[in-house]
């Protein structure tokens, strides 16, 4: 097979600090190219060169034999260069036929050619298997179709190397079969893919070759057939992890922490019940739209809820969130970046943004900054927070696996009861999910009641002490530690119900 | 079931709630005078709402983009005038003065297009300093007196095509014009995009200044046209012609139905903004309230709609909200 994309002592330095380092490396036409490395490990900057979007500080890129050297994204979009990003670059508000479109229409006497630009898209769709009209406003797609439409775009464009970056991290089950089906029709049509993903299981089963990046150089590459997800690990993190989990230091404890009874909210929730023990995880599994998320959001009472009653710490738990906050709760939402920061603040200010109250002085309550300085600067060295100057850095300035510390750290300055984490690992790398995981067991010591919820079934059962199941609404059963197994749980998760008599225990 | 019933009743009436507030208001004011319905007077409110209507479909452009444009009111002064020394002084004739006065208002679009799009400015700001600049210039040339056009321009002003009023035709031409620009030209879809997301615009290729720079030049040029139709009922041009207009035009965009955010609203939002405002109008004169009441009770109204759009987009939101099992 031939060479599609090279790369010769490729190097990128940003103010002299090397992003990658005389990185070479040969991407044959026709593989399916996995991607891995901790985030900082080079990946995006190497995608960035090829997308044109940075230029190399030195070495080479050829493209089909030619040198390549991209000015703009325009320039990779005319070579032939796809992107898929985890963030689509779609408009919402027009059709699909649009957005693909959208630089280029059809035109027949100055107007739009629609039936050209119908039938090319309707052609598309269907190579792609998505049952859709063209005309369907974007707007309405959930996010795997919103993604099958970019993917027809870079068809429509001739794409030869189509780039996805995270493609899967705001997809159900279903549409992550679907999109990996659609790789493997991509594939098969002689395109030829590079694929970034923090979900190695993903990686090894989608590819056929493997590199590995670390601090900027490539560290490792070989047949996928050669790796597994041990040694993915080892490679991108330098030495053996020794287990993705760290031991629980701790056993829960026998009294009950928290109690839900009867939970109800039509359309959304029906008669779940469960209880938390102090000192003690308990994950909550479920497909997409099983209602995890939105059970999380009804206890922190952000939305509404018709019957039910929730009691935490033995007092009932009624009111608004701040009412709740006050009370002992402490949620970890699953959208770190639109949610649970202010970006573009300082990561102090986000530190202090629950407990700010609690640092008032004099009856105008003016701040005690001194007060606040120190406790701020205690979070950060006590949650390994890495970062620079933490009053100035805003939080974007972070990679995710220390927005997440930032996250969890603002809610530890008030000392909650019960922690929610909705997907606390998402978009993180491989060593700061164990530090995070460490967190949690952390919590669970001291004494605190954590409601883990995940789509990785995994990381449950690598953390948790006992793990509940929900299917469309309701609670389908629950397992103990001794009892887990994966193939039960999933199937579960799925709709087969077990006697739920553990659960409510 | 009863809940979606009502669920379908909200949904029909959230979608088409502004159309059904227009129809509410000629509904009152018709039970309280009778003579508001008639056929003379509702061909009168929209002859009369023609002017700002005109204008008001430019703005749907600029708004389109996520963009303003405060100096309307002294684009549709400026104009005329200049339109209007050319029918003075050169002898151009009335359909030439229309092409002047266009081509000014364009000329205009693009001061506020370079310094939006080149100079990268906040239309804000731009369009505020353009404000006072246009109307100033204007009073340069006039030494603030009072102009006035050939006698010639009031009988093409008040001329009528089969019994259509020439202001009614020019509206109605505007506006479907600009439909389907907006909906069947490349660089009408790209105004859309833009006011999605204009990063991604850009990413996805699209000449994003350019597109742009159109929509400042179209809304200046119509509000220009806008201004001249007016200009040949009157016959003459005061300096005060057009201030605060912009308001108006702004809000009967907004009425209609765009949003201040970009990216929604249709050339026929003006159209029902700009009519809803006049026969608002109109129709306190008709009711007899107190003069002095009346730009309150405009006010109020005009909140009013905006609000309840308001409310129609939070309701349509909800009932957007995905259920993960049957209720």
């Amino acid at each position: 097979m031939t060479t599609l994309l090279s790369f010769q002592d490729l190097r990128k330095e940003y103010f002299g600090v090397p992003a990658v380092r005389d990185l070479t490396l040969d991407i044959r036409a026709g593989d399916v190219v996995g991607v891995i490395g901790e985030n900082g490990a080079g990946k995006s900057t190497l995608m960035n060169m090829v997308g044109g979007v940075v230029q190399p500080t030195d070495g080479e890129m050829r493209w089909q034999g030619e040198p390549y050297r991209p000015r703009s994204p325009g320039d990779a979009t005319a070579r032939g260069i796809a992107f898929i990003h985890q963030e689509l670059n779609l408009f919402t508000n027009l059709t699909i036929a649009e957005n693909i479109f959208v630089d280029q229409f059809p035109s027949r006497f100055g107007m739009i050619d629609r039936p050209a630009m119908r039938q090319r898209t309707a052609d598309l769709l269907q190579q792609l298997a998505l049952d859709v009209s063209p005309d369907t406003d974007v707007d309405s797609l959930a996010p795997g179709e919103r993604q099958l439409v970019e993917i027809a775009k870079a068809l429509h464009r001739d794409a030869e190397l189509i780039i996805f970056d995270e493609p899967t991290t705001s997809l159900t089950p279903r549409e992550t079969a679907r999109l990996f089906e659609t790789i493997e029709r991509l594939k098969a049509d002689g395109k030829t893919i590079l694929y970034i993903s923090h979900i190695l299981g993903d990686v090894k089963r989608l590819s056929d070759a493997i590199v590995v990046l670390r601090d900027g150089e490539l560290v490792e590459q070989g047949a996928a057939a050669d790796f597994d997800v041990p040694a993915m690990i080892t490679a991108m993190i330098g030495r053996a992890l020794g287990g993705l989990y760290p031991e629980r230091t701790s056993e829960p404890r026998d009294d009950v922490l928290f109690s839900a009874r009867g939970l109800t909210q039509p359309g959304i929730l029906e008669d779940v019940s469960f209880d938390i023990r102090a000192g003690e995880i308990l994950g909550l599994f479920g497909l997409m739209g099983s209602g995890r998320s939105e059970m999380a959001r009804i206890v922190f009472g952000l939305d509404p809820l018709e019957r039910g009653t929730l009691a935490l710490q033995g007092r009932p738990l009624t009111g608004g969130v701040r009412q709740r906050i006050a009370s002992g709760l402490a949620f970890v939402t699953e959208d770190r970046r639109a949610e649970g920061l202010l970006m573009d603040a300082a990561i102090a200010d986000n530190l202090s943004l629950v407990a700010i109250e609690e640092f008032g002085r004099t009856p105008l309550a003016f701040l005690d900054k001194t007060r606040l300085a120190r406790r701020t600067g205690q979070m950060q060295a006590d949650m390994l927070i890495k970062a620079g100057d933490i009053r100035t850095q805003p939080a974007r300035a972070l990679s995710g696996g220390n927005q997440q510390k930032v996250v969890i750290g603002k809610w530890l300055m008030r000392h909650p009861a019960l922690f929610i984490l909705d997907e606390p690992t998402r978009g993180v790398d491989v060593g700061a999910k164990f530090e995070i995981y460490a967190l949690a067991d952390r919590l669970a010591a001291a004494g605190s009641g954590v409601l883990f919820i995940s789509s990785e079934l995994e990381e449950l059962t690598g953390m948790c002490d006992r793990i509940m199941v929900m299917n469309r609404g309701e609670v389908m059963g629950g397992f103990d530690r001794a009892a887990f197994s994966d193939r039960d749980i999933l199937a579960m998760a799925f709709g087969k119900r077990v006697p739920a008599d553990e659960v409510a225990a | 079931m009863n809940g979606s019933a009502r669920d379908r009743a909200t949904a029909v009436l959230a979608r088409h709630g502004t159309l059904l507030l227009f129809l509410l208001i000629i509904f009152v004011f018709g039970t309280q005078v009778p003579a508001f319905i008639g056929p003379e007077n509702l061909g009168n409110i929209i002859k009369q709402a023609s002017f700002i209507g005109i204008a008001a479909v430019g703005m749907v452009f600029v708004l389109l983009t996520a963009g303003i444009d405060l100096s309307v009111g002294s684009v549709m002064y400026l104009g005329p005038l200049i339109a209007g020394f050319a029918m003075r002084d050169y002898g151009v004739g009335v359909a030439g003065g229309l092409v002047v006065a266009v081509a000014a208002g364009a000329v205009m679009g693009s001061i506020n297009a370079f310094l939006i799009v080149v100079l990268k400015v906040v239309p804000f700001i731009v369009t505020l300093s353009t404000l006072f600049f246009f109307r100033g210039f204007g009073a340069y040339l006039t030494s603030s007196r009072q102009f006035d056009f050939p006698e010639e321009i009031r009988t093409f002003g008040l001329s009528s095509v089969l019994g259509v009023p020439t202001p009614i035709l020019f509206f109605a031409v505007v506006a479907l014009g600009a439909h389907v620009v907006l909906s069947r030209t490349a660089f009408g879809r790209q105004v859309y995009a833009i006011g999605n997301d204009e990063a991604a615009a850009a990413k996805a290729g699209i000449r994003v200044g350019r597109v742009k720079a159109g929509v400042y030049v179209t809304c200046s040029s119509l509000a220009a046209l806008a201004g001249f139709v007016l200009i040949a009922q009157i016959g003459r041009l005061d300096t005060g012609f057009g201030e605060g207009r912009e308001f108006d035009v702004i809000a009967a965009a907004v009425l209609g139905g765009a949003s201040l955010f970009g990216g929604v609203g249709t050339a026929f939002s003006a159209v029902i903004g700009a009519t809803m405002i006049q026969a608002v109008k109109i129709g306190l004169v008709f009711t007899g309230i107190n003069l002095y009441l009346q730009p309150m009770l405009q006010g109020l109204i005009i909140f009013a709609a905006v609000f309840l759009d308001s409310l129609r987009a939070s309701r349509l939101e909800m009932l957007r909200r995905r259920f993960i099992r049957p209720r």
